[in-house]
């Protein structure tokens, strides 16, 4: 170079003062993605990869078994029965929470999320000590020959103690930033509480409401440990997915408790794919308002 | 309808929002709350709606004790400052809303919805708006739907939180020249809550001035602007100078000048303030023989008909920069420049004394 | 009118708040207070040697540690990770933000047993890193990983809305300043993010230290070693040693409760501080 020129002609790169070096950008994508791919894809790659490892023919056998088959039925039951209740829980939890103030209100937010920090483990074995045989009611329930923990009922309590939060926690913040006026303005027009909430609120709520759920279904379908503890794992009888999962893995079949276990990874994928096109239209509804 | 206020307070914790207020609306009235924000002007209005209870005092709808009636009895209509409109309903499906959760039997049909609705909407010029969302609509649209869907099941009386609040300046002008006419011509009885003076003033047929949860003052816009009851009313309404003086015995003094204050002939040295609306005050370069304060140029502003001057004084009677506006003629005639010395006196002066201050801002 | 509520003119409250209430006490409220009131069936004495009892504390030791190692390393690469998913374009993106809460989606037990067959001696990984010397799977290295795991999504997801939040205008008043990149972050970024880290890692601490079905395929449970304090409660319980798999869930819930105080606390810190800025 001879001479510097004082006004360059040629568009140099442009610089923007807020932003890294190219080099640096790269190295940080290249790193929290090789960081991604070792704990996230690695193992999602694994399971499809373990489960048909002896083919489709074995694949398909370990998951149309009746102990399958009946493992399948139990999940989707459980789920049935605690995400609806737990939509009730919700919405009520939330229309209290968010639409009203009281003395408490936090605490009661608080004790909503408690189901979030207790472990699954510790989740199971409340349930062992009220309906076990040593528990509270366990004696009672035995003279009249019912049964809840190792049966269908100890399933489904643990199930619903660890989806509890789930769908509240998505609605109040949501209920909370859309404010009460709307339904203030459907009670002056001469709207009726039921009306109201029915024409106005959960319209407004629909896509959270469905966020919610979606999240506390894969949950309900997916949790281990606390069933685990009330299930007394009998084949056939009181067997989800995940714990039919672990007992084959335990026998060693494990093509088998891939195969199972791709059925729920498979539940995860659809999971996380609904949950991404949802939480678009989730935004929309909580900054759409009246004061935009 | 009328509406009646009997000695309602209320308290949010150890923040008094009302405090004792009495107050009627006549029939077909359009009446206008105005004070700065913590006032009570909203509260008192929810709690008319009934969308607030009061801790005491009666609200009295035609004479009858409304204070403990449902808000689904009372009749009224209501304007959220921010619309509310439901959002996931269509423009035509809030408007219809009212009548749609009707009981059964005093439902009106699907025609005369139909009807009803597209009447309104017709009123508020936007008929062919009927299919949008909220979202769509600007935010002077959105008011006048809010208006149309209160309109909708006939209220007996019409309630609006600061309607123009959160529309740009041109807009509320447009919307308050409107709301005026359309109230001329439905004569429903009316309140609004604002707080911009000059809403007040020009839409309201009575303006009630209210301040720290109290009725400062209750006027026709011309009383309270020409006879504010108090310095608070005279501060906020328009532009006002203000200065410091003593009265004695029917006469006042601000610095040197002295005017005639017969209606304290009782008062004995007494300290008082002295109020001057900007266009009040004369502008001279001499004194001509008569008493007058001298003060010197420090800003002109000559846009439009009317030229403003901020004046500094040459005493202390003022603690701030004296305004004032004259005519363009009478600029031009003074050649007036920034520096200046002139002498000013007021044409018109409202006097009060210090023990009468109640409720100053300052 | 009480003072317990304040008026509002939509109804429903006491049937909303009376079910809420009913429902969290027969699910969640009555049921855990189960756990203390039949630990009571032990005297302080035989409470204190249950819970301290050295293949207890061992465990302790395993699921804190290793719970606390977890934590740090999803810190450090949620940071990074969320960075990355805010500032940077890349091709497919959309696809990776969707995957960070695989491990919420994922039941635990298809994370356990997947991380066994990757990290066993004769695993995807685990053939190339046991001839160096590095046995993951069946040792606390490998709780380490399935709690990695289990965590990964709290940091990000935590620390992604604050980022996202952080005007530009501030970084850009920094370089004006004549600060460098480096020193933007440090002394612009970094504090504002910095409440919103802490209770990302908090969360996935306490996420941890609770988790038993990634965990249990991939320790090997060999006692004293790598065994963690849910699985030494199941133990208990399979030999129907009610009262000791009470004593140490108590203690379980205690610390789960404290972790819950302080995450609600930083929470509070993370509101307060976005509103101020």
């Amino acid at each position: 170079m001879t001479a510097v020129p004082l006004l360059q002609t040629s568009p140099a790169p442009h610089k923007v003062v807020t932003q890294e070096s190219p080099w640096a950008r790269w190295t940080l994508i290249l790193l929290a993605l090789s960081f991604l791919s070792l704990f996230l894809l690695l193992p999602l790659v694994a399971v499809f990869f373990e489960a048909l490892r002896k083919g489709w023919e074995v694949y398909l056998a370990a998951i149309t078994e009746p102990d399958a088959l009946a493992a399948i039925r139990l999940t989707l039951i459980a789920a049935a029965i605690a995400v609806p209740l737990n939509l009730i829980f919700g919405i009520a939890a939330a229309w209290a929470i968010a639409k009203f103030e009281f003395r408490g209100k936090s605490i009661l937010t608080s004790l909503i999320d408690l189901p979030f920090s207790v472990s699954p483990v510790v989740a199971g074995l409340i349930y062992v000590l009220i309906f076990g045989l040593q528990g509270w009611i366990g004696p009672w329930l035995r003279e009249h020959d019912l049964s809840i923990i190792f049966a269908v009922p100890g399933i489904v309590l643990a199930t619903i103690f660890v989806t509890v939060p789930f769908i509240a926690r998505e609605l109040i913040p949501l209920m909370q930033a859309q404010g009460s006026e709307e339904e203030e303005a459907a009670i002056i027009l001469g709207a009726s509480g039921w009306q109201t909430l029915w024409y106005v609120t959960l319209p407004n709520i629909k896509w959270g409401l469905l966020y919610g759920t979606i999240l506390c279904n894969a949950r309900a379908m997916g949790e281990f440990g606390a069933v685990s503890v009330v299930s007394g794992h009998i084949r056939g009888l009181t067997n989800t997915l995940s714990l039919h999962v672990e007992i084959l893995y335990n026998e060693y079949n494990f093509v088998a408790a891939f195969a199972v276990a791709s059925l729920l990874a498979l539940l995860a994928l659809i999971t996380l794919v609904l949950k991404t096109l949802v939480e678009a239209k989730v935004a929309q509804q909580t900054s759409r308002g009246n004061h935009s | 309808m009328t509406i009646e206020i009997h000695d309602l307070s209320k308290q949010f914790g150890s923040f008094t929002a009302l405090n004792d207020i009495n107050l009627k609306v006549n029939p077909g009235e359009l009446l206008a709350l105005l004070g700065p924000s913590g006032s009570g002007k909203t509260t008192l209005l929810r709690v008319i709606a009934g969308l607030e209870t009061a801790d005491s005092g009666q609200v009295l709808f035609n004479e009858e004790d409304s204070t403990d009636k449902h808000i689904r009895d009372r009749h009224v209509g209501f304007v959220f400052q921010h619309y509310a409109l439901f959002r996931n309903m269509t423009i035509f499906e809030n408007v219809a809303f009212g009548l749609r959760v009707r009981p059964r039997k005093q439902r009106p049909n699907a025609p005369e919805i139909n009807h009803r609705v597209t009447e309104l909407l017709q009123l508020v010029q936007l008929d062919w708006l009927a299919d949008r969302y909220p979202h769509q609509l600007s935010g002077g649209q959105r008011q006048r739907i809010a208006l149309a869907r209160a309109l909708a099941v006939e209220p007996s009386v019409l309630l609006l939180d600061e309607p123009f609040g959160a529309l740009d300046a041109k807009v509320r002008k447009e919307l308050r020249a409107w709301l005026r006419k359309l109230h001329d011509d439905m004569h429903i009885t009316s309140v609004f809550v604002t707080h911009d003076q000059e809403e007040a003033l020009e839409v309201a047929d009575r303006i009630v001035v209210m301040n720290r949860g109290r009725i400062e003052q209750i006027g026709t816009p011309d009383e309270v602007y020409e006879k504010p009851a108090n310095p608070f009313v005279y501060e906020f309404l328009g532009h006002v100078n203000l200065f410091h003086g003593r009265v004695h015995q029917g006469h006042a003094w601000i610095g040197d000048l002295e005017v005639d204050a017969p209606e304290y002939s009782e008062a004995e040295d007494l300290s008082a303030i002295a109020y001057v609306r900007p266009h009040d005050i004369e502008v001279d370069r001499t004194l001509n023989g008569e008493p007058a304060l001298a003060a010197h140029i420090v800003h002109i502003l000559a846009i439009g008909p009317v030229v403003r001057l901020e004046l500094a004084g040459k005493d202390n009677q003022s603690t701030n920069s004296i305004y004032a506006e004259i005519s363009k003629e009478r600029f031009r005639e003074l050649q007036l420049a920034r520096g200046d010395q002139v002498f000013i006196k007021p044409r018109k002066l409202d006097l009060f004394p210090n023990h009468a201050q109640n409720g100053s801002i300052h | 009118m009480s003072t317990f509520k304040q008026y509002s003119v939509l109804p429903g409250f006491n049937l909303a708040l009376g079910f809420t209430l009913l429902y969290l006490s027969l699910v969640v409220l009555i049921p855990l207070s189960a756990a203390f009131i039949h630990s009571a069936k032990l005297t302080w004495p035989e409470f204190w040697s249950t819970v301290t009892a050295p293949r207890v504390v061992a465990s302790y030791r395993l699921t804190f540690g290793a719970s606390f190692a977890a934590a740090v390393v999803n810190t450090f690469f949620g940071l990074l990770v969320a960075w990355v998913l805010v500032r940077y374009p890349f091709p497919g993106k959309r696809l990776v933000d969707a995957l960070i809460d695989l491990p919420f989606a994922l039941p635990t037990s298809v994370a356990g047993i997947t991380l066994t067959a990757i990290y066993a001696g004769n695993g995807w990984l685990g053939q190339y890193l046991e001839p160096l010397g590095i046995k993951v799977a069946f040792t606390p290295v490998g709780v380490f990983v399935a709690l990695t795991f289990i965590g990964l999504p709290f940091v990000v997801r935590t620390v992604q809305p604050v980022l996202e939040d952080i005007e530009k205008e501030l970084e850009e008043a920094a370089a004006m300043l004549g600060a460098t990149r480096w020193q933007t972050f440090r002394y612009v970024i970094f504090p504002a993010v910095l409440p919103a880290l802490t209770t990302g890692f908090a969360l996935a601490f306490a996420r941890a230290i609770g988790e038993y079905g990634s965990v249990i395929f991939i320790a090997g449970n060999i006692p004293m070693v790598s065994e963690i304090t849910p699985l030494l409660i199941i133990t208990k319980l399979e030999q129907y040693d009610y009262a000791g798999a009470t004593a140490i869930a108590v203690v379980m819930l205690v610390i789960s409760f404290i972790l819950l105080l302080i995450i609600n606390l930083l929470q509070w810190w993370v509101r307060h501080r976005s509103i101020k800025a």
